[in-house]
């Protein structure tokens, strides 16, 4: 095995690293945001707003996120330039940016994947404990914030944790669409080099070490409270 | 309905803290309620007594509406309960703010105790008074230890719920119906979900806050403490007051035949 291509390559690298790290993060963050109110309008909401909300999440679970990615930005990227206006307008340089579009992507398939985690979540928890607060004065709002959302969530970590995982090994699809986080810049290395497998084994580690750091924060939020099945 | 109620209506005043008129409740074709009173005046302690299916718990969630009533009148410290025309028989609630507003005055514990189990036994009790009374936390929690002090659980304060027997359970649940401070306190089947040893701890609680002159309603089938800690009594049979008063006057010479043979039956 050679190495002698890493210390080069290494900026390059951390950069790459920033770059997973960001649409990592970001996508979690925009996507769980979209989930929780996808997950509630199936189990509380209106009829026809839960029909759309599982229509979503069948969608996009049952179809491939890098068809959707590519569909995204080739597709709907390919129609914009011809959209009136929109040249001119001041979106225009966030809509030539491949970053958004895979933002944008990552976003809705974690939304309906944990759409459909938090629906059975917010399923899970005891009528009970919702009336008593019902029963104590609380408004919708509390009763969300302060009991049914936490409970839910109480009862569905370890497998939130498993589905940001997957999210994470989700992100070297970027690369298809131009974003060279770590796996990207991987395969510089590889064209560059004409290394095939060090690069790899490399990137593999980088994917690692990032798995361990999200079960070790999964793992810490899981210890804040006890769960059900310790009890 | 019998007469003792409908003269109680009539005297209502401001120190009723509820006052419940002509309740009806039904699902679908089934009628559980058929036209229920009672007036509970400050320092009042009733209790609502009648076999399994006679609608006494359905009349009890109906007061603070966690059921909605067919029909009906229902008036909490003073201030009756607006509703708009019903729907699928059901009265609605007309005012969503109201409803939450007049639930504070009434401290709810559980047959099966419904402690917020993501929280300690402290933030239990201090999750109203905080979230929705807007009391300042340090007061809360001073209040909220004072209250486990009261129910004999100060040393549990931090502990979670699955932790608890289920007397301790109930006693906390005691507590965080009693750290809103409110006008009456609403007690479903307290004791039904414990197992026989645990029943004891729980009514001596029950007892001891009756005895402080807190106007309480309580369904129960402890046909021995009902007797014994209530100022009045109701039987419920089939959806109707079949017969009430005095426990004493109640239990030592009814006229009704379905009350006598009720309390046979469980004694």
């Amino acid at each position: 095995m050679v190495w002698d291509w890493l210390p080069v390559y290494l900026p390059r690298f951390v950069e790459g690293l920033w770059i997973t790290i960001k649409l990592f993060s970001l996508s979690i963050f925009f996507g769980f945001a979209l989930a929780i109110p996808i997950g509630l309008v199936q189990v509380a909401g209106p009829k026809w707003l839960g029909y759309i909300a599982h229509g979503f999440c069948t969608l996009f679970r049952g179809t491939p996120l890098l068809i959707q990615l590519w569909l995204l930005y080739y597709g709907l990227g390919s129609v914009f330039p011809y959209y009136p206006g929109l040249r001119e307008s001041f979106i225009w340089p966030i809509l030539v940016e491949a970053f958004p579009y895979a933002i944008v992507a990552f976003s809705l398939s974690v939304a309906a994947y944990e759409g459909h985690v938090m629906k059975g979540a917010f399923q899970s928890v005891p009528k009970g404990e919702l009336e008593a607060g019902r029963a104590f004065g609380m408004s919708g709002f509390t009763l969300l914030w302060r009991v049914w959302l936490p409970r839910a969530l109480q009862n569905v970590l370890p497998t939130l944790a498993g589905e940001a995982v997957l999210t994470l090994k989700s992100v070297p699809l970027a690369s298809t669409i131009t974003i060279f986080g770590v796996y990207g810049v991987g395969s510089i290395v590889r064209q560059d080099t004409y290394r095939t497998y060090e690069p790899l084994l490399f990137v593999g580690f980088i994917y690692i070490c990032i798995t361990g750091l999200i079960v070790v924060l999964f793992r810490w939020l899981e210890n804040r409270v006890p769960s059900e099945s310790q009890m | 309905m019998s007469q003792a109620v409908a003269s109680q209506s009539d005297s209502h005043s401001d120190t009723s803290a509820v006052h419940v008129e002509d309740l009806h409740k039904s699902y679908g074709s089934l009628d559980v309620l058929k036209g229920v009173s009672l007036d509970a005046h400050d320092g009042d302690v009733i209790s609502i007594i009648g076999s399994s299916g006679s609608g006494k718990s359905t009349f009890l969630r109906c007061i603070n509406l966690l059921e909605l009533p067919s029909a009906g009148k229902i008036t909490i410290a003073g201030e009756a309960v607006k509703f708009k025309p019903p729907k699928k028989g059901e009265m609605q609630a007309a005012d969503a703010k109201q409803i939450q507003r007049l639930r504070t005055n009434l401290g709810m514990v559980f047959q099966s105790f419904n402690l917020w189990r993501h929280m300690t036994v402290l933030q239990n009790v201090t999750e109203a008074p905080i979230h929705v009374l807007g009391m300042n936390k340090a007061e809360a929690i001073e209040k909220g230890e004072a209250m486990l002090h009261r129910v004999g659980l100060y040393d549990k304060r931090d502990q979670y719920p699955a932790f608890l027997s289920g007397g301790q359970q109930q006693r906390a649940a005691i507590a965080r119906a009693l750290a809103i401070e409110p006008q009456a306190m609403l007690f479903d089947e307290p004791t039904s979900a414990l197992d026989p040893e645990l029943v004891s701890e729980v009514l001596k609680v029950i007892r001891s806050i009756a005895d402080e002159g807190r106007t309480m309603i309580l369904v129960t089938h402890e046909m021995a403490f009902a007797r014994d800690v209530s100022s009045h009594v109701i039987f419920l049979d089939e959806g109707r007051v079949e017969e009430e008063g005095a426990p004493d006057k109640v239990f030592n010479n009814s006229s009704s035949e379905r009350f006598r043979a009720f309390v046979k039956s469980v004694r």
